[in-house]
């Protein structure tokens, strides 16, 4: 497990020590891209851009499927770890904000049963 | 952290669940031990709504907060953070009030990639279920919210990785 997780820290680091490669994957955060249209924006020959998008897919960075004759990228499976950090980060504000409204709604419950009684008695 | 987790822990508080629902919405649940009319009144009403859309632990703290709640009002809240130079504005239209179960609005603040807010107030027993939805126009505006989030982690990698490797 420990040696599983050095060798992909290993892969990840390589992957990440190359501009172009860092580059792609803040192109694919945005949007999925064809291999061709990365190749081009980063102004490379298309066998540059398939090894740099090989590379990125051995860490795990970077996902690709082929549909007809174009190949697309995405973000890869690593992407998946972050989203789930980011919306266990989005739940915890809700939680810290419900939290709040709650003890607000008790007091306006409490306020509420008060009054009611008030105006009863 | 500490309080969060102790207030977390008191009877009678019920949990708040978020995931992605689809590639293009994302849903936050929580019921709450009051009438739907009482929690409504809390999203709509301004002097109510400062009272717990900032908790203590974000830091931030209202400057304004203006509510037209009315299908077609707006909406505005100001925020001053300590890290932040300049005040946050967050704003946008009331698309649908229907007390005390529905409200949708929009997210303005981002451009057009924002988000429309639908909340329904489901009363049962007493209780009340709110489902906050966010659905933004497309996969990739909210694939760029989640990745937006987490840039500033990614850029410190990155900046780290750099330092390392000159």
């Amino acid at each position: 497990m420990v040696q599983h997780e050095a060798r992909r820290l290993d892969a990840s680091f390589a992957a990440l020590s190359d501009a172009t490669r860092r580059g792609v994957l803040e192109q694919l955060g945005r949007k999925d891209a064809s291999i061709t249209h990365l190749a081009s924006r980063f102004r490379m020959t298309l066998t540059g851009m398939k090894k740099h998008v090989g590379v990125l897919e051995r860490a795990g960075l970077v996902a690709t499927r082929k549909i007809g004759r174009v190949r697309t990228c995405t973000l890869g499976p690593r992407r998946l770890a972050e989203e789930t950090a980011w919306i266990e980060d989005y739940r915890k504000l809700w939680a810290a904000r419900f939290d709040e409204l709650d003890t607000l709604v008790e007091e306006l419950k409490q306020k509420e049963k008060s009054d009611d009684h008030t105006g009863k008695g | 952290m500490t309080t969060q987790a102790k207030d977390e822990a008191l009877p009678g508080k019920h949990p708040t669940t978020a995931g992605r629902k689809s590639d293009r919405e994302l849903v936050v649940t929580r019921t709450f031990d009051a009438p739907a009319r009482i929690v409504f009144e809390a999203w709509t009403t301004s002097d109510l709504l400062k009272r717990w859309w900032v908790p203590k632990s974000l830091g931030m703290s209202f400057l304004s907060c203006e509510i037209d709640a009315r299908t077609g009002g707006t909406y505005r809240f100001v925020f001053a953070h300590p890290a932040a130079e300049q005040p946050m504005a967050f704003f946008g239209r009331y698309l649908e009030v229907t007390p005390p179960s529905r409200l949708v609005w929009t997210n303005e603040e981002g451009g057009e990639g924002g988000a429309i807010t639908t909340v329904t107030f489901e009363e049962k027993d007493g209780r009340t279920l709110v489902v906050m939805s966010d659905l933004y126009p497309s996969k990739e505006a909210l694939d760029e919210a989640i990745a937006s989030g987490s840039t500033a982690e990614y850029d410190e990698a990155f900046a780290q990785l750099d330092a390392l490797l000159a």
